[in-house]
């Protein structure tokens, strides 16, 4: 069986768009983390950053309002989030799951007039050098400048955490907000501004789903991929690079489902359709397995309300 | 001036009349939103919340979906009492459904009074497996249930799916996506004629009263209530913390596996595709408005099952899309959730002194 090379590197670059959404999300959601909060609500955010995209893109006609209206439209859901969280010291959990039960339903409700409807096409970069090198030209040539943003975001988050003042500002709120309190930070401020981030990149996420990946509007389309986000960012230890990776093992399982189909493989789809949050349960248990490493890698206050006296 | 004080103690009254006050808040924004969207507020409000009860049938048809809420809501109220985060019940209803339908489905040709019992035992079992999946890699393997948890309802569904499509399917169903029709004797009886209420609402008040008996009489409940309140505490006093996670798992399991026989056994009389408007998660909701109180689940469960057949209605006679019930759940929620705030705080009023 002779495989033509280029045909690898087209399934590699399938691989990495379905991973784009994953990628983004997860990284939104780590800097949320890092600073100690936990917002379930990704699947939320990103449901509303398809249909505002989507919305946006019919409505206006302009691709470049689209995409920031659906960052905005993350923000803004994220901001009743942040409000209920940190300025009224609700539970987060709780909390995160309201706002994904809201977000499905009023997306759903927003997009009634938008099923059915065709998308438009999103422009690439470099597609003329398309056919230059074999194997590499698919993978690196001719995606959305979205795709090229998402895989560079975990190597920029990686070192805003690391190596910039304001990353290490982030860490010490997520880690210990009393001293970083007394050191006087406003860590109230420092965790609005990250649940906000993150919502954006919910929003983009969401919107290169509906905008690009899809492209057009399906009810619930986001299909618990928030979920899977939430899930790569314990498999990532808090790393945003293995955020990179474990995304790609996601988007290769979506992938192989359709192969797997293609070819003929005799396995009920729906079993090929569970693979994904099946890997993902195992993934989990494996890694947590050792709760010594997770309890070191795990920001110190996740999930955990700070309030200060005044 | 308006001053914010933290209050010495929570406050009791407030703690029950919040999810009052969040419901309230909520009908006013839905309001608003209903203004938004172009339709009359009132008259939007009036089809959503007074016209689907305003009759014997609508009644029964309240009752019926508060039923498997009310259900699941008191399992889930054992695990977030004592801490514990399932957010999979959906995921435990479907597959409770799944092992009841199949012992169903094995009498489906026969008659006796000894196989309903058979099939609502299998449901209860078939939530508990499943529970029992993140409670053990919780408990053993240190693995985050709300994920977990989660990930379980997507597999449960896509479980059903392939049965319903491929091995369960009816034989005479011309490829549908069912399976037969159960028989008679494995259907929950119906309580009036020509109304679909039925006698799961007897499991579902016998849950409120067991559950009543080990919140307040039993050291089981004072355990989960110590745990909910500091985990550290539980293990100082030496409880057995993994046994009682596995315990609370089983329960809530059993519960929703209950809903999901009382959702096939009734109304469906088969399995196919649907079996639960995401009751499950909807569960999550009417057990914090019903402030994990046996009695306020009950209350609660009937406020939260009028938003679907509110959207049902509102539907039908507005042409305001179904999914307003679901935003609706969300807003309780947040109203519930930031109303809280009352009961740590409280406003003082101060005079302008110069």
């Amino acid at each position: 069986m002779i495989v033509d090379i280029n045909f690898v590197g087209l399934i590699i670059a399938s691989i990495m768009a379905s991973a784009v959404p994953l990628i983004l999300a997860s990284c939104g959601e780590l800097i949320t983390e890092r600073s100690g909060v936990l917002n379930l609500g990704v699947e939320g955010m990103m449901i509303i950053g398809a249909i505002s995209g989507f919305a946006l893109m019919t409505v206006t006609g302009s691709l470049i309002i689209a995409v920031f209206g659906a960052m905005l439209a993350g923000v803004l859901i994220s901001t009743i989030f942040a409000f209920l969280t940190q300025t009224l010291i609700t539970n987060h959990v709780a909390t995160g799951l309201a706002l994904t039960i809201f977000g499905i339903g009023i997306s759903a409700m927003i997009g009634k007039n938008f099923v059915g409807i065709p998308g438009k096409e999103f422009p690439v970069l470099f597609e003329g050098l398309k056919d230059t090198i074999p194997l590499l030209s698919p993978i690196l040539f001719g995606h959305s400048i979205v795709f090229y943003f998402a895989f560079a975001l975990p190597f920029i988050t990686s070192y805003f955490l690391k190596k910039t003042k304001i990353g290490l500002i982030v860490r010490a709120v997520g880690d210990s907000p009393e001293s970083a309190s007394n050191q006087g930070i406003n860590v109230r401020f420092v965790r609005y501004a990250c649940i906000l981030y993150g919502g954006a990149m919910c929003g983009l996420a969401g919107a290169y789903l509906s905008m690009i990946y899809t492209p057009q509007w399906i009810e619930n389309m986001t299909g618990g991929r928030g979920w899977i986000a939430l899930a790569l960012v314990v498999f990532s230890t808090w790393n945003p690079i293995k955020i990179l990776i474990g995304a790609m093992i996601f988007g290769g399982l979506t992938i192989i489902q359709f192969h797997m189909q293609a070819i003929g493989v005799r396995i009920p789809v729906q079993f090929l359709t569970a693979l994904p949050y099946i890997v993902t349960i195992i993934v989990l248990v494996v890694i947590s397995r050792d709760s010594r490493k997770i309890r070191l890698s795990t920001p110190s206050s996740l999930g955990k309300s700070f309030h200060k006296d005044n | 001036m308006i001053k914010i004080v933290k209050r010495d103690q929570p406050s009791k009254a407030i703690f029950f009349f919040t999810p009052v006050l969040a419901i309230f808040l909520t009908l006013i924004a839905g309001g608003i939103i209903f203004y938004i969207l172009g339709f009359k507020p009132f008259e939007a409000l009036k089809f959503f919340f007074i016209v689907p009860i305003a009759d014997k049938y609508g009644f029964s048809e309240l009752l019926l979906k508060a039923t498997p809420l009310c259900l699941i809501a008191i399992g889930l109220s054992f695990c977030f009492k004592s801490n514990n985060w399932n957010i999979g019940a959906e995921g435990q209803l479907t597959f409770g459904a799944i092992v009841s339908g199949g012992v169903a489905l094995l009498f489906y040709d026969q008659e006796g009074f000894y196989i309903l019992p058979i099939v609502i035992l299998a449901g209860a079992i078939g939530g508990m497996i499943y529970a029992s999946i993140p409670a053990i890699l919780k408990t053993y393997f240190n693995t985050n249930e709300i994920l977990v948890s989660l990930m379980l309802v997507y597999v449960s569904k896509l479980i059903l799916d392939y049965l319903v499509v491929g091995p369960w399917s009816n034989p005479e169903g011309f490829n549908f996506p069912e399976t037969r029709q159960f028989s008679d004797s494995a259907r929950l009886p119906l309580l009036f004629e020509g109304l679909r209420i039925h006698a799961g609402i007897f499991l579902a008040l016998a849950a409120v009263v067991i559950s009543w008996f080990v919140f307040y009489k039993t050291y089981l409940g004072f355990q989960m209530k110590v745990s909910g309140f500091s985990l550290k505490t539980a293990k100082y006093a030496g409880y057995k913390g993994k046994k009682m996670i596995i315990l609370v798992f089983l329960i809530s399991g059993a519960c929703a596996g209950l809903a999901g026989v009382g959702e096939i056994t009734g109304p469906i009389g088969q399995l196919h595709r649907e079996v639960s408007p995401d009751y499950g998660f909807t569960a999550i909701i009417v057990a914090f408005l019903g402030r994990l109180h046996p009695v306020g689940i009950i209350f609660a469960s009937l406020v939260v099952a009028i938003t679907y057949l509110g959207a049902e209605t509102a539907q039908i006679f507005m042409q305001i899309p179904k999914y307003t019930g679901q935003v609706f759940q969300g807003m309780i929620l947040f109203f519930l959730l930031a109303s809280d705030y009352l009961l740590f705080f409280k406003f003082k009023f101060i005079g302008s002194k110069k």
